[in-house]
């Protein structure tokens, strides 16, 4: 398996809060990594630096060999690195279908077209299939602001994995959805993305969650890496358990 | 010499003219976020009311109250106008789509414009009304090897005073610091116990004595005739978009730069007049999107 | 492995089986319910027949006995329809052009200046088609820096270079004529000379030809990948971005369409009338083109045509009755639907076939929910 994704010494500081202190890690094709850590440990904003909404001070980043550094989110989405957000990011006043349908039509960079139809056959065929892959089999001409907090994740996070990315970053999917819907929401999109080819970072608070579904685990402290490995290893590691589990040794 | 003193006292009388059109449009833009495009017809309210209010005491001229007093009128004049219509117009109207965004005020006001500008033919009718008085009591002196009349400086004296007036408001009462905490937050404020819509209502209201006042202390000098709010709009427009919309400083700098500009080109290249004020207008807000005293730029994406 | 294999996969192997996260009807206006494909398919076609029904009885009219004054008025509507069209484009993207009457101007100067200079071409059609491009131009041009702008400041600086316009247009009366404006002199219309009993018949026939192909193009437009990107751009700019598309692009290429739609109606307000002014690059021009978007809606590509001739409608009868009240009239219906109707005059006539088309199919069918259909197979969506 290649590297998709190499951070080298990436430093971002805001004041003398330390977001990101020299943090390097590298990401292989398919992998499905959980990132951990307390609040304000850099989980965010390395999501935040690799989709370039935030600028590194120092350090570099690296897709497929080449430096993404000082690109625009769009530019980035392009070349195959696409997000979901912790607060839910949708056309509220769009159906959930049209919201997947714009999906498509940017994916398959026909999103300047003026003259065919948005709903093109073949793009109502892979929406409503991708839209089901995720859940969403009933209602889909409901819309996008009528879902419940799980579905607008799950939405959510359907809209960036329509965009065929390599790589699939993952801003708390669970958090605001209640903890019966919790392992249901992760089923569906962890199932939907493990079938791919997609490497799937995701950040996450809840421990049980991440070690079901991380083939490798990420322990972010104070801007950098404390622990990596699987999740078994993981959560051995006393470092580990005092800082982020908050265990007494 | 003489163009440059020309340039110079025009640039001023044209700068406290236009400051006194723009100041309250963009304070009541900076407390409420309401571009009001009825605030020109506030002004021919204002103008028009002053000049009947002429008229009718001092028909031909002369009439039974001493001459000074016609300052007093003037400045009657836009005290009624504005704390009649100020009051009326936010509480009736711009109250309900205060929260609408800024798009929806916006033509909401443009009807209103459209409104008050038949209200005013249907009062006072179509026929220009002529109230020089007040104009040609004052004379003329000579400044600087020219002949200049000096009414004009009143106008400038009353747009300082209104300047000093706003700033003691902003800066000096309670009214003013809770005004301030408005602008800052409007949730927080209601929060805090602030009637935020009281707040509105004065700052609306004080907003259009300002304009009221622009247009009573102008209508002396000019004729007053249907259609004199049109072109006001468009320049108070332009003044506040170049000082910044919401800054009352910002309105006197863009006054002073507009008033200066246009009394250059009127002297050096008169076809140009209108065009170098809209020409600044797109420089600045093309440069300065927030204009020159409109804070930071808050990034959308 | 491609996805869509993947997705098969997934599909057989159970996953994401669990439609637990249906949407929350019961909390959505009766409005905006849900419509099936059939639906929607039905829908369409009605909406296709009563688009044609219209067409054809507008086509009749002059047949009818029509005054030709009023051929006149619908011609003058129609035109401005055109110029609406775009500024509605617009809107929908939450972009309110408060300059639009930069592109109306252009187009008519464009057909007036290029007359005066003795341009070969003297047919209303071609002329009308530059006025169009030149306008584009123009768009193009101004369309670089107003991308970057949203919210008031877009409206402000659409003002600004519209009254750049005005302000030339006014004072270098050598080139334009300044307040006097230019006579415009257009011989024929596609050919056509016509006498000059016939002549409103003619002009009404080429711009409504004109309109009905602008509605469809501007149909196919909102219906496409780029009208649906603008209303995302208008619900979420910062995910239309994530997801790759350029929300500056999209914006700049239906500011480019919008101002094309302007020159459009300009020039053939200008054949049309047989003179122009200064005045129609005035902000009062502007703002009477933002009056009829929100006066018709923008839930459907008629909209702008209805709006206009409602408009063009009261401004006359209202001058005629009593020409110091006109203003106050419009001023007032233009209250009471921000008020009272915010999806204008669109909104009232769906709201009402609504209604009786719900109370003929629960006349034939008690058991269905019928209300659920809305002409929207024509329409642009209302916006709430």
């Amino acid at each position: 398996m290649g590297v998709v994704l190499e951070a080298v010494n990436v430093v971002r500081h805001f004041g003398a809060v330390k977001a990101c202190d020299d943090l390097s890690v590298q990401l292989q094709e398919g992998q499905t990594v959980g990132i951990v850590g307390p609040n304000g440990s850099g989980k965010t904003t390395f999501v935040n630096i690799v989709t370039g909404y935030v600028k590194p001070t120092g350090g570099q980043i690296r897709f497929k060999g080449d430096s993404i550094i000082g690109l625009e989110p769009r530019k980035i989405a392009n070349l195959g690195i696409t997000r979901s957000f912790q607060v839910p990011q949708l056309y509220t006043s769009l159906t959930i279908l049209e919201n997947m349908l714009i999906a498509l039509s940017i994916r398959s960079k026909q999103q300047w077209g003026f003259w065919r139809p948005l709903r093109s056959a073949a793009r109502l065929e892979e929406a409503s299939r991708l839209l089901a892959d995720f859940g969403f089999t009933d209602g889909i001409d409901h819309k996008a602001s009528t879902l419940p907090e799980g579905g607008r994740k799950l939405l959510d996070v359907a809209l960036s994995f329509a965009l065929q990315p390599t790589i699939l970053l993952l801003d708390e999917p669970t958090s605001g959805v209640s903890v019966d819907d919790k392992f249901a929401v992760m089923d569906t999109l962890m199932g939907v993305v493990k079938h791919s080819a997609i490497t799937a970072v995701f950040i996450e608070h809840d421990m049980d969650v991440v070690a079901r579904y991380a083939d490798r685990v990420l322990v972010f402290s104070e801007g950098t890496i404390l622990a990596d490995g699987t999740s078994a290893e993981v959560f051995a590691n006393p470092a580990v358990r005092t800082h982020v589990l908050g265990e007494g040794v | 010499m003489d163009q440059l003193a020309r340039i110079v006292l025009d640039g001023i009388v044209f700068a406290s003219y236009l400051f006194l059109v723009s100041a309250g449009l963009t304070f009541i833009y900076g407390v409420m976020r309401i571009l009001n495009t009825a605030h020109g017809s506030i002004y021919g309210l204002g103008a028009y009311t002053a000049a009947w209010l002429l008229l009718r005491l001092w028909p031909g001229g002369s009439g039974s109250i001493p001459i000074w007093g016609s300052y007093l009128v003037l400045l009657l004049g836009a005290l009624i106008v504005g704390l009649i219509i100020g009051p009326l117009m936010e509480r009736l109207f711009i109250r309900r789509v205060v929260d609408r965004g800024e798009v929806i005020p916006l033509i909401l006001t443009f009807a209103l414009f459209l409104i008050l500008d038949d209200v005013m033919k249907l009062i006072w009718g179509v026929d220009p009304l002529l109230a020089d008085l007040p104009f040609s009591m004052l004379g003329a002196i000579s400044l600087a090897g020219i002949n200049y009349p000096v009414y004009p400086f009143l106008l400038t004296l009353v747009a300082v005073g209104a300047a000093f007036v706003m700033w003691f408001i902003i800066n000096r009462t309670r009214f003013g610091k809770l005004v301030i905490s408005v602008i800052a937050d409007r949730e927080v404020s209601g929060t805090l116990g602030i009637n935020v819509p009281r707040i509105y209502t004065f700052a609306f209201t004080l907003g259009a004595i300002l304009a009221a006042l622009g247009g009573a202390f102008v209508a002396p000098m000019i004729s007053v005739v249907p259609g004199i709010s049109v072109e006001v709009i468009i320049l108070s427009f332009a003044v506040t978009t170049i000082g910044g919309l919401g800054s009352v400083g910002g309105a006197a700098i863009g006054a002073a730069l507009v008033g200066l500009l246009r009394s250059m080109a009127v002297q050096y290249v008169p076809e140009l007049d209108l065009f170098v004020i809209y020409a600044l207008m797109t420089l600045i807000l093309l440069i300065k999107p927030r204009g020159l005293f409109g804070g930071v730029e808050a990034r959308r994406i | 492995m491609t996805l869509d294999q993947d997705a098969a996969v997934a599909r057989d192997a159970g996953v994401g089986r669990d439609a637990r996260f249906r949407s929350d009807a019961e909390s959505e206006p009766p409005g905006d319910r849900p419509v099936s494909p059939r639906a929607r398919r039905a829908r369409f076609e009605r909406g296709r027949l009563i688009a044609l029904a219209i067409l054809a009885v507008l086509a009749l009219l002059p047949f009818l006995g029509m005054p030709g004054w009023l051929l006149f008025l619908l011609t003058i509507a129609f035109s401005k329809g055109l110029v609406v069209l775009g500024v509605v484009l617009l809107l929908r993207g939450d972009l309110v052009s408060f300059g639009h009457g930069l592109y109306y101007a252009a187009g008519a100067y464009t057909v007036g200046l290029l007359l005066r200079a003795g341009f070969p071409v003297r047919d209303a059609f071609p002329l009308a088609v530059l006025g169009g491009v030149v306008a584009a131009l123009v768009a193009a041009l101004v369309g670089l820096f107003l991308a970057r702008y949203r919210g008031i400041f877009f409206g402000m600086l659409s003002t600004a270079f519209s009254m750049i316009l005005y302000s030339l247009l006014l004072k270098l009366y050598w080139v334009t004529g300044g307040t006097d404006g230019i006579a415009v002199r257009v011989p024929t219309t596609l050919g056509i000379q016509p006498s000059a009993d016939l002549i409103r018949v003619v002009q009404y026939y080429f711009v409504l030809a004109i309109a009905a192909g602008v509605a469809y193009l501007a149909y196919r437009v909102v219906n496409s990948p780029l009208g649906f990107l603008m209303r995302g751009i208008n619900d979420n700019e910062i995910r239309v971005e994530y997801m790759g598309a350029s929300v500056r692009r999209a914006i700049y290429q239906t500011y480019v369409l919008a101002g094309a739609l302007g020159g459009l109606g300009g020039a053939l307000v200008a054949v049309t009338v047989g003179h122009i002014a200064p005045d129609l690059a005035y902000w009062t021009a502007s703002g009477e083109f933002i009056f009829i978007a929100l006066l018709g809606g923008s839930g459907s590509v008629f909209a702008p045509f209805i709006g206009a001739t409602v408009f063009e409608m009261v401004r006359n009868y209202a001058f005629k009755l009593s020409p110091y009240t006109w203003q106050m009239l419009l001023g007032s219906v233009l209250l009471v639907i921000i008020l009272f109707a915010p999806g204008g005059l669109w909104s009232i006539i769906e709201r009402l076939t609504q209604r009786a088309a719900a109370r003929r199919a629960a006349a034939a069918d008690p058991g269905t929910g019928a209300g659920d259909d809305k002409g929207r197979g024509w329409a642009l969506s209302s916006k709430p």
